[in-house]
C-alpha cells in the first residue's frame, strides 16, 4: 500500500505557499553544482523546470525525443493562458481564478495546489513578457486580454492563435541560453524507457537513442518528469502523433501511483473526423466560442441542408437556450456532452451526422469581416486546409475530440510521486484540474510547475541527499532496467507477427471512444475490460515490427508506446468503471441529474483514486487520498 | 470516432520516394503505388497507409519526419515534387491533402536537402545546426524570477505585431532546403528580427546578432543572394525583408563593436 501524504502546509489558504516557501529546506550555493538532476521532456513544464534549474546551478540533463525541445507538443496551444492580473479592472483576483479552476474542475482538486497555482500565475506573465514572447498588445501598448470557456472576467493573456507555441519558443529561449552556458546538457532523439530505483529512491533511467538504437545508462539525484499526457490512448485526438505515455507508464511499472486516470478532456471544438485513415483531429481553439454560436437545425429532417438555407428560427443555439449565463463559454466538458446530446438526438450535421456548427456570421456582422480575420485568421486558415470550405462563408462544423488529460501520476504538494526523488510536472501529473481543465489553464499549469514550483520544492528533497552520493551506473539496478529494455526491443523484433502496430492503435482507439469516451458506463466499461486484455494478447502475438535495434526504427519506437497504451487503457477503463459517481470529464450515464448534468457523490468520492502497480496479470491496488475542503464548499456546478 | 467514409471519389497515384539506410548508404528513389486515395486524406497520411502496406508485406516502411500533424511543431520536412513542403502556399508537409493532386500523378518525395541537414535516414535528416544557432544567442538572458510587472514594458502594438510575423518560424528548415546556396537566413533574420523589435531584447541586440550570424556561417549554412525562395515556401510565409533588417543589425553591431572608445577615454571624466 502506498503511503500518499500530500503535504499540504497547514495554515490559511491564501499563506500556505508563502510559509511553505520559507520553510522548506535550502540546499547551499556552493552545494547546488554537486547535484545532478534529470529532467524528460522539453515542453512548458520540461523545457521552464530545465532552464531554471540550471540557473540555480543544479546540474541539469534533459532528455528529449523528439529532434528539437521546442518541437514538443506544448507548441500547439492555441488559445491562451491564464493569470489573475486583473488588468482589465474587471474584477479578477488571485481568488477568483482560485475559485474558478477548483469550480471548473469540479472539486477535484487539491485546493491548496489550485490556490498556488493562481498565485504564482502573475509571475508568469511577466517572466514570458521579460522574455520577449510577443504577446497581443493594445494600442497603448499594453497587455491585451480575452475571456475564456468557463470564466466571467477577461484574464487570458494571447499571442494571436499560437499562444502556445511563443510561450514554449520563450522556455526554450531559456533552456537555449543553459545550453550555450553549459548549465544544461542536451539529449535530444533520446527517448525515456524505464526509471531506475535505487533503495526506492528514483536515481536514473535508461534511454534509447532514436537515431543510433544506443541504450545508455543515467544516474542523477533527482528526476522529473515532464512528459506530458495519455490522451493517445485514444488513438485519434488532438495530441500530436508521438505524444505518449511510456515515461509515465514506465514509472507506474515502477511503483509511481497514478492517479485519476479516468479523467479525460473532450474538446468541443475540433474538426471532425473524414475518414479511417485518420491519423489527428485538429483543434479550433476555444477562443473561437467568444464569437462564435454553435447551433443544430431544430428539425432532424433539417441536418443535411445547406446551413444557409436553414432560417434563423429553425436553428438551436443550443448552449444558449440551456445555459443562459454562460452560453457558448461553458466549460469543455459541458460543451462537449451537449453536442453529443444534440447528435444522439439525430441533428448532429454534416453526412456523418457527427457535427455541429460554430457560426461566425453574427461576428461578422458586428465586427467586420477584417476584425475576425484579425482575431482568428490563422484557425480559419487551419480550417480552410482541412475541409477546403470558408468559415468566413459557412459555418464551420465541429465535434468533441480527445485533448487533455487531468490524470497523470500521484504527486504532493512538493510535486514530488510516492518515489522518492521523482518528481513529476505539468499535464504528466494529476494534481491542478481535478476532473475538467478549464481554457487557458494547461498553459498556466506547466509553467507554473516549471518555473516556479518545483525549482523551490526539488530542494527540500535535495537537501537530504548526501552531495555526491549519486549511484553509479554499474549498479545491479540499472543492469536489471537496460536489460528489461533491450529485452523488450527483442521481443518485438523477433515476433514473427503479420499486422502494424498501428492495426492495435486504431482498435484501441475504437474501444476507447466507444466505453470510455464522453459517456460512460457499467456494461460499456465491462465489455472494454474483457476487450483491452484479448487485445493485448493478440497485439503480443501478431504485431509486426520490421527492421532493428540499432538503426532509427520507428516501427519499434511506435510498438512500445502501443504496447503501454494498451494498459493504460485498462488501468482508464478501471478507473471509470470504479468512480461510481459523474464529474467533470468522467460522466457515466447511470450517475446524472433530470436535466443530464453531472452528479457527483462528494460523499463516497470526494477523494483522489491512485492506482499501484502490483505485478503482470495482478489487479493493481486502489489507493485514496480524502480531498479535504476546508475553505471552499463542494457545490454543485451550474453555468445556467 | 470514425465516420462512415464520405462519398468522395477516390484516385491512384506513385510515390515515388528517397530510400537510404543511413548516413553514409547510398540512396535511390523507390516506387510506391498507392490505390484508393481519399481527396480529404492528408499527404502524411497516405505515407502512414503505404507505410503499413510495406509492413506487410515484410520490408521496412520509409522513415519520415512527423509530430503535431497541424502545421506548427516544424518536425515534418519533405521535398514534394521539387518543393520543400510541397505545391501550396503557407503550409507545411503535414498540412497537405490529397486533393492536391490528381489521378495518375507521379509524386516525388526527398528529404530536404542541404550541407547542414545531413540526412539520417530516408527522409528524416539532423537539423540540430537550428538549435546551435539559438544556444549561440537566440533569447533574452532573464533569470527566473527577476523580471518586473509586464506592464511596466509597453510595447507598441505595430512593433508587438511586427515580432509576432517573424516569431512565428517553426524552425523546420525549408527555408534552407529552397535556397539554392542552403542559406539559413530567413531563419536567423526571424528570430533576430522578432527580439530585436521588443524593448526587452534591446540590451543583448548586437551581440546577439553577431553570435548567431557567426554560428549560422561555422554551421555550414551557405550566405543569402536574395533569391527569395525561402519566403516563398515558408509555412509561415515569413517576409524576407527580415533579412534586409538583419542585415542592417548585422552591419550596425559590426561597426559599434569595431569603434569601441579606448579604455582611458572610456574611463575619463569620472572622479
Amino acid at each position: 500500500m502506498a503511503k500518499l501524504e500530500s503535504k499540504v502546509p497547514s495554515g490559511p489558504l491564501a499563506e500556505k505557499w508563502r510559509k511553505h516557501k520559507t520553510e522548506i529546506k535550502l540546499v547551499n550555493p556552493a552545494n547546488k553544482r554537486k547535484y545532478e538532476v534529470i529532467v524528460v521532456g522539453a515542453g512548458l513544464a520540461g523545457s521552464s523546470c530545465a532552464a531554471t534549474l540550471a540557473e540555480l546551478g543544479y546540474k541539469v540533463k534533459n532528455f528529449v525525443f523528439h529532434d528539437s525541445p521546442r518541437r514538443a507538443h506544448s507548441i500547439a496551444a492555441q488559445g491562451g493562458i491564464n493569470a489573475a492580473k486583473n488588468y482589465q479592472n474587471d474584477g479578477d483576483s488571485v481568488h477568483r481564478l482560485y475559485y474558478d479552476t477548483l469550480k471548473g474542475g469540479d472539486y477535484r482538486a487539491r485546493e491548496a495546489n489550485v490556490h498556488r497555482l493562481a498565485e504564482v500565475s502573475v509571475n508568469i506573465i511577466d517572466q514570458c513578457a521579460a522574455q520577449g514572447v510577443p504577446f497581443a498588445r493594445e494600442y497603448g501598448g499594453l497587455l491585451a486580454n480575452r475571456s475564456f470557456g468557463g470564466a466571467q472576467v477577461s484574464r487570458t493573456f494571447y499571442a494571436r492563435g499560437q499562444t502556445g507555441q511563443q510561450l514554449l519558443l520563450g522556455a526554450y529561449s531559456a533552456l537555449s541560453r543553459k545550453v550555450g552556458d553549459g548549465g544544461v546538457q542536451l539529449h535530444t532523439n533520446s527517448e525515456m524507457l524505464d526509471l531506475v530505483l535505487v533503495d526506492g529512491q528514483a536515481k536514473g533511467i535508461i534511454v534509447r537513442d532514436l537515431i543510433t538504437g544506443a541504450v545508455t545508462r543515467h544516474s542523477a539525484d533527482a528526476v522529473v518528469l515532464a512528459t506530458g499526457g495519455y490522451g493517445n490512448v485514444f488513438n485519434l485526438s488532438t495530441y500530436a502523433r508521438q505524444s505518449n505515455a511510456t515515461a509515465i507508464w514506465r514509472a507506474y511499472k515502477r511503483g509511481a501511483c497514478l492517479a485519476n486516470p479516468c479523467y479525460t478532456q473532450i474538446h468541443p471544438t475540433c474538426i471532425p473526423v473524414s475518414g479511417d485513415y485518420q491519423s489527428k483531429l485538429t483543434l479550433m481553439s476555444e477562443s473561437l466560442r467568444n464569437d462564435g454560436r454553435i447551433w443544430v437545425p431544430k428539425r432532424k429532417e433539417d441536418r443535411l441542408k445547406k446551413p444557409a438555407d436553414i432560417a434563423e428560427a429553425d436553428r438551436d443555439y443550443y448552449l444558449e437556450r440551456i445555459y443562459p449565463s454562460f452560453g457558448n463559454l461553458c466549460p469543455r466538458d459541458v460543451a462537449s456532452r451537449a453536442a453529443k446530446r444534440m447528435c444522439d438526438e439525430g441533428r448532429g450535421v454534416g453526412e456523418s451526422g457527427l457535427g455541429v456548427y460554430l457560426d461566425f456570421s453574427d461576428a461578422i456582422n458586428r465586427l467586420g469581416e477584417p476584425a475576425v480575420r484579425e482575431r482568428y485568421g490563422n484557425l480559419f486558415d487551419i480550417y480552410h486546409e482541412i475541409t477546403a470550405e470558408s468559415a468566413y462563408q459557412t459555418p464551420m462544423r465541429i465535434f468533441p475530440a480527445v485533448h487533455y488529460t487531468m490524470g497523470g501520476l500521484w504527486v504532493d504538494y512538493n510535486l514530488m510521486s510516492n518515489i522518492p526523488g521523482l518528481f513529476v510536472l505539468g499535464e504528466a501529473n494529476f494534481s491542478d484540474h481535478g476532473a475538467n481543465r478549464l481554457g487557458a489553464s494547461a498553459l498556466m499549469q506547466g509553467l507554473a510547475d516549471g518555473y516556479f514550483v518545483i525549482p523551490y520544492t526539488i530542494g527540500d528533497y535535495l537537501a537530504g541527499q548526501k552531495p555526491g552520493s549519486r549511484p553509479a551506473t554499474d549498479r545491479p539496478e540499472f543492469k536489471q532496467a537496460e536489460d528489461n529494455v533491450t529485452g523488450m526491443t527483442k521481443r518485438f523484433l523477433e515476433n514473427k507477427g503479420s499486422q502494424p502496430v498501428s492495426h492495435f492503435h486504431k482498435r484501441l482507439g475504437k474501444i476507447m471512444w466507444e466505453h470510455c469516451g464522453m459517456a460512460r458506463t457499467k456494461e460499456g466499461l465491462e465489455a472494454a475490460l474483457q476487450k483491452i486484455p484479448a487485445l493485448k494478447e493478440e497485439f503480443n502475438a501478431t504485431v509486426r515490427v520490421p527492421g532493428s535495434a540499432d538503426t532509427l526504427n520507428q516501427s519499434l519506437e511506435q510498438a512500445g508506446r502501443v504496447a503501454d497504451f494498451i494498459e493504460l487503457g485498462e488501468l482508464l477503463c478501471r478507473d471509470a468503471l470504479t468512480r461510481e459517481e459523474s464529474c467533470g470529464g468522467h460522466f457515466r450515464e447511470e450517475h446524472q441529474w433530470p436535466d443530464g448534468e453531472c452528479k457527483r457523490d462528494d460523499e463516497k468520492f470526494g477523494h483522489v483514486a491512485a492506482w499501484e502497480y502490483q505485478g503482470e496479470g495482478k489487479a493493481p491496488l486502489r489507493n485514496t487520498e480524502p480531498l479535504n475542503y476546508e475553505f471552499t464548499k463542494m457545490s454543485v456546478r451550474s453555468y445556467k | 470516432m470514425v465516420a462512415e467514409t464520405p462519398s468522395k471519389k477516390l484516385f491512384s497515384v506513385t510515390l515515388r520516394i528517397w530510400r537510404q539506410a543511413g548516413p553514409s548508404a547510398p540512396g535511390r528513389f523507390v516506387d510506391y503505388p498507392a490505390k484508393d486515395v481519399n481527396p480529404d486524406m492528408s499527404f502524411l497520411e497516405l505515407l502512414d497507409v503505404v507505410n503499413d502496406g510495406i509492413t506487410l508485406k515484410g520490408d521496412e516502411p520509409v522513415a519520415f519526419a512527423h509530430d503535431c500533424r497541424e502545421g506548427i511543431c516544424g518536425t515534418c520536412s519533405c521535398t514534394i515534387n521539387g518543393k520543400p513542403h510541397g505545391p501550396g502556399k503557407g503550409i507545411a508537409t503535414c498540412q497537405l491533402y490529397m486533393r492536391s493532386f490528381q489521378d495518375g500523378d507521379t509524386i516525388v518525395v526527398e528529404p530536404f536537402r542541404a550541407k547542414a541537414f545531413p540526412i539520417q535516414k530516408d527522409l528524416v535528416t539532423d537539423r540540430a545546426a537550428f538549435d546551435k544557432i539559438q544556444q549561440a544567442g537566440g533569447f533574452i538572458s532573464v533569470r527566473t524570477g527577476a523580471a518586473p510587472d509586464a506592464n511596466s514594458i509597453p510595447v507598441p502594438k505595430e512593433d508587438a505585431d511586427l515580432a509576432m510575423d517573424a516569431a512565428t518560424c517553426i524552425g523546420c528548415g525549408a527555408c534552407v532546403a529552397a535556397c539554392k546556396n542552403a542559406s539559413a537566413m530567413l531563419f536567423v533574420a526571424a528570430k533576430v528580427s522578432h527580439l530585436g523589435l521588443m524593448p526587452q531584447g534591446q540590451p543583448e541586440r548586437d551581440k546577439r546578432v553577431l553570435a548567431m550570424v557567426q554560428t549560422m556561417d561555422e554551421a555550414g549554412f551557405g550566405n543569402c543572394t536574395n533569391q527569395y525562395e525561402c519566403s516563398a515556401v515558408c509555412p509561415k510565409l515569413i517576409s524576407h525583408d527580415f533579412i534586409a533588417r538583419m542585415n542592417r543589425d548585422y552591419v550596425a553591431a559590426i561597426f559599434k563593436s569595431r569603434f569601441k572608445p579606448a579604455s582611458n577615454a572610456a574611463a575619463g571624466g569620472a572622479g
